[in-house]
């Protein structure tokens, strides 16, 4: 994957080819994966509001949590064997891949295997296929793949490689699906490819195991260190996204807010002590909590509650993108939800798909296409 | 063309009259819960946001950014850790306590002190103690006498060491990656003290004393050159007898899982308080004219005969100053 630093020529034409939104122009047709997901909702929802945009095609396993107005959902099975079908069919120029399941402990090792690795590597045999009409691919992907070890850098840079060989099924998973992105921008030159890697996402509504840590009665920590995290809030996160969409980003980015937080002190913004684990054999000694479901530590965080990790994200920053939230802006947006949560409990999602009413507003003769100018 | 409150108080400037099209809306971007039910960003006010408020022009022009302050904190933070794990606060407690040991213990005298230019440098010094005692005075003592921070590379052994890891952070040591090197002198203008002897240094027995060792694969050189920084050697006289190692006992160390493991002088005198106390011998350091390398920052590589020669050359100017410092030194604890 080209990994040089920015060239200006290159950025030149490209941003102003993206920046340029013309009615009379070619519009985009864009493919959304896991649409279902908080991610892959939010995504299609920014692209509905984008007129240069034509089609927006969401796929996933569960139907979307979200009102959509003109994204067609596609059901599909968890690893896309169908999707080479979709893609002919409806010739995408854009896949937006946001399926990829970054925390281990809400399934099992083989359904993340199923999804990350087989569902990608369908994803690009569909998109490399001879009559694809893809030209532009965003990949979803996260620092995990950078892992964790006394060695690291206090930054990683985009082309720093990892210390350690990948041992935690996450990052093996993701390593893998990397390789496969890699695999195909070698292999398809005149395909745009952007692969972003998200850090620590927090923000006010979305769910992860450090966030979990976070809203736990005490912060576990592991005695003697305090390593520093780095944090994206979550709408970063879909701006930077769209960002590489509408710029047609080459290449790898690290997203993440700036700042590093010591662990004691991320502790501190959530009003929260620590409790500390013991150094050695932390895994072995909290298996038992784990098991009785007190504590969801992944295995992961074993070693990020020990060495932190921090990933620079100048590169991101050079091409003109520019963060809402710092790290510290991330963790306080997530306490004061949590904190609002407290009081009002959490809110019903006040929309359900429905796929007949769905495909009557989308297809009925009926309904007026133009109901959103009005 | 109707207009929402919110989103003209957000950027009334782009929505000019040019843009007839009304763009539908989407819901919140920046999402606060409280907020969340009426505020709308548009699509293009996210992407002109983006472009933090400039047009296509400015995303051509790379922003040259001015060398960061690592110690410019974000004003909502709790503590004052640095972006480098570094905590001016926790420095400042290690100063108290240190200063004493530094002016009266090891008596630590400076020449050339002057030589260290402003800007991003590269100290480079011999290395020993088998628990080093040169790190801490050379980072003191540049520290109180330049008022100017020192970063000190070491063993990310270090690092896996509870609580002493933590403290070693907190007090400006940083793991060895080239990475962090880089990035502190090219962007940050900083001083990094790094010992190129690596743990070969301190590892060394009584009789080796000041007897420098291989200075690793040059790889200080390399950093100083992709950085643009000069390289300032420093020859310490004194820390090889504040903890002189008699012997080591390497079957334990590997059973340990530690670089080496030495049986001090220390130990035999003070039994087990000489893990952590060291005798007070005289300190001089003379620093030695900075090196400039003449050639081109940031480049993939460097020639490597070119590295091996500098290193080699660098590590023979410090041997020759130690042997001069050594025939000028009438006695270990006196100067």
């Amino acid at each position: 994957m080209p990994d040089q630093p920015p060239s200006p020529t290159r950025l030149t034409r490209r941003a102003s080819d993206a920046l340029e939104i013309d009615p009379d122009g070619p519009r985009r047709r864009v493919l959304v994966t896991g649409l279902g997901t908080f991610w892959g909702g939010r995504v299609a929802q920014a692209l509905e509001a984008n007129p240069a945009v034509e089609v927006i095609v969401g796929l996933d396993t569960t139907e979307p949590t979200v009102e959509l107005e003109r994204t067609e959902y596609v059901r599909v099975d968890a690893n896309y064997s169908i999707l080479s079908r979709i893609v002919r069919a409806t010739r995408v120029d854009t896949i937006i891949h946001t399926f990829l399941v970054m925390d281990p402990t809400q399934m099992s090792q083989r359904a993340m295997h199923e999804i990350n690795v087989i569902g990608t590597m369908n994803l690009f045999a569909a998109a490399s296929a001879a009559s694809s009409t893809v030209r532009s691919v965003i990949v979803k992907s996260s620092t995990v793949v950078y892992g964790c070890a006394p060695e690291d850098p206090v930054w990683f840079t985009e082309s720093t490689a990892r210390s350690r060989p990948a041992r935690e099924p996450i990052e093996r998973s993701l390593e893998a699906v990397e390789g496969y992105v890699r695999d195909f921008a070698e292999d398809n030159p005149h395909v745009n490819v952007a692969l972003l890697r998200f850090s620590n996402v927090i923000g006010a509504e979305l769910e992860t195991p450090l966030t979990r840590l976070l809203q736990l009665p005490v912060v576990p920590s592991i005695f003697g260190f305090d390593p520093r995290f780095q944090f994206v809030h979550e709408d970063d996160v879909i701006k930077s996204l769209l960002f590489a969409f509408n710029n047609d980003l080459p290449g790898v980015f690290n997203v993440a807010g700036d700042g590093l937080l010591p662990w004691s002190e991320v502790a501190a913004l959530c009003g929260k002590r620590t409790v500390a684990l013991p150094p050695v054999a932390t895994g072995f000694l909290t298996s038992p909590l784990r098991q009785l479901g007190v504590l969801d530590l992944p295995e992961e965080y074993e070693g990020l509650l020990k060495y932190g990790r921090g990933v620079d994200n100048h590169r991101l920053k050079n091409f003109g993108f520019r963060y809402e939230h710092t790290s510290t802006e991330a963790v306080e947006a997530f306490i004061r939800a949590v904190r609002l949560r407290k009081v009002v409990g959490e809110n019903e999602p006040s929309y359900r798909y429905e796929r007949d009413v769905e495909q009557f507003f989308r297809h009925s003769p009926a309904v007026r296409k133009d109901r959103r100018q009005a | 063309m109707e207009q929402d409150d919110s989103e003209s108080k957000q950027s009334p400037s782009n929505q000019t009259p040019a843009t007839p099209r009304t763009p539908a809306p989407t819901p919140a971007i920046r999402l606060d819960p409280a907020e969340l039910l009426n505020q709308e960003i548009t699509l293009e006010e996210m992407l002109s946001q983006a472009g933090s408020g400039a047009g296509h022009g400015e995303l051509v022009q790379l922003p040259q950014e001015e060398p960061r302050n690592p110690d410019a904190l974000d004003d909502r933070r709790r503590s004052d850790v640095n972006e480098w794990g570094r905590s001016e606060h926790m420095r400042e407690i290690a100063r108290r306590v240190y200063d004493p040991i530094y002016k009266h213990w090891f008596r630590v005298e400076w020449e050339g002190l002057e030589k260290i230019p402003e800007g991003g440098a590269l100290l480079v010094a011999n290395h020993a103690a088998a628990i080093p005692s040169d790190a801490p005075v050379i980072m003191h003592g540049i520290e109180t006498e330049l008022n100017r921070p020192v970063y000190g590379l070491a063993d990310n052994f270090f690092r896996t060491i509870p609580v002493v890891g933590t403290i070693w952070n907190r007090l400006g040591g940083l793991p060895a990656h080239p990475d962090n090197a880089y990035r502190l002198l090219r962007e940050q203008d900083q001083l990094v003290l790094v010992f190129p002897e690596g743990t070969k240094g301190p590892s060394k027995t009584y009789s080796e004393r000041y007897q420098l060792r291989r200075f690793g694969r040059g790889g200080f050189v390399e950093i100083a050159m992709r950085a643009g920084v000069p390289v300032v050697p420093i020859a310490v006289v004194g820390a090889e007898e504040s903890m002189p190692t008699l012997f080591r006992v390497p079957s334990i160390a590997r059973a340990l899982g530690v670089p080496y493991l030495p049986v001090t002088a220390n130990m035999l005198v003070a039994g087990p308080l000489g893990l952590v106390s060291y005798f007070p011998s005289k300190f001089k350091l003379k620093v030695l004219d900075p090196v400039h390398f003449d050639v081109p920052a940031d480049r993939d590589r460097y020639s490597r005969s070119r590295v091996m020669d500098e290193s080699e050359a660098i590590r023979d100017r410090i041997q020759a100053a130690l042997y001069t410092m050594l025939r000028e030194r009438r006695s270990v604890w006196f100067g």
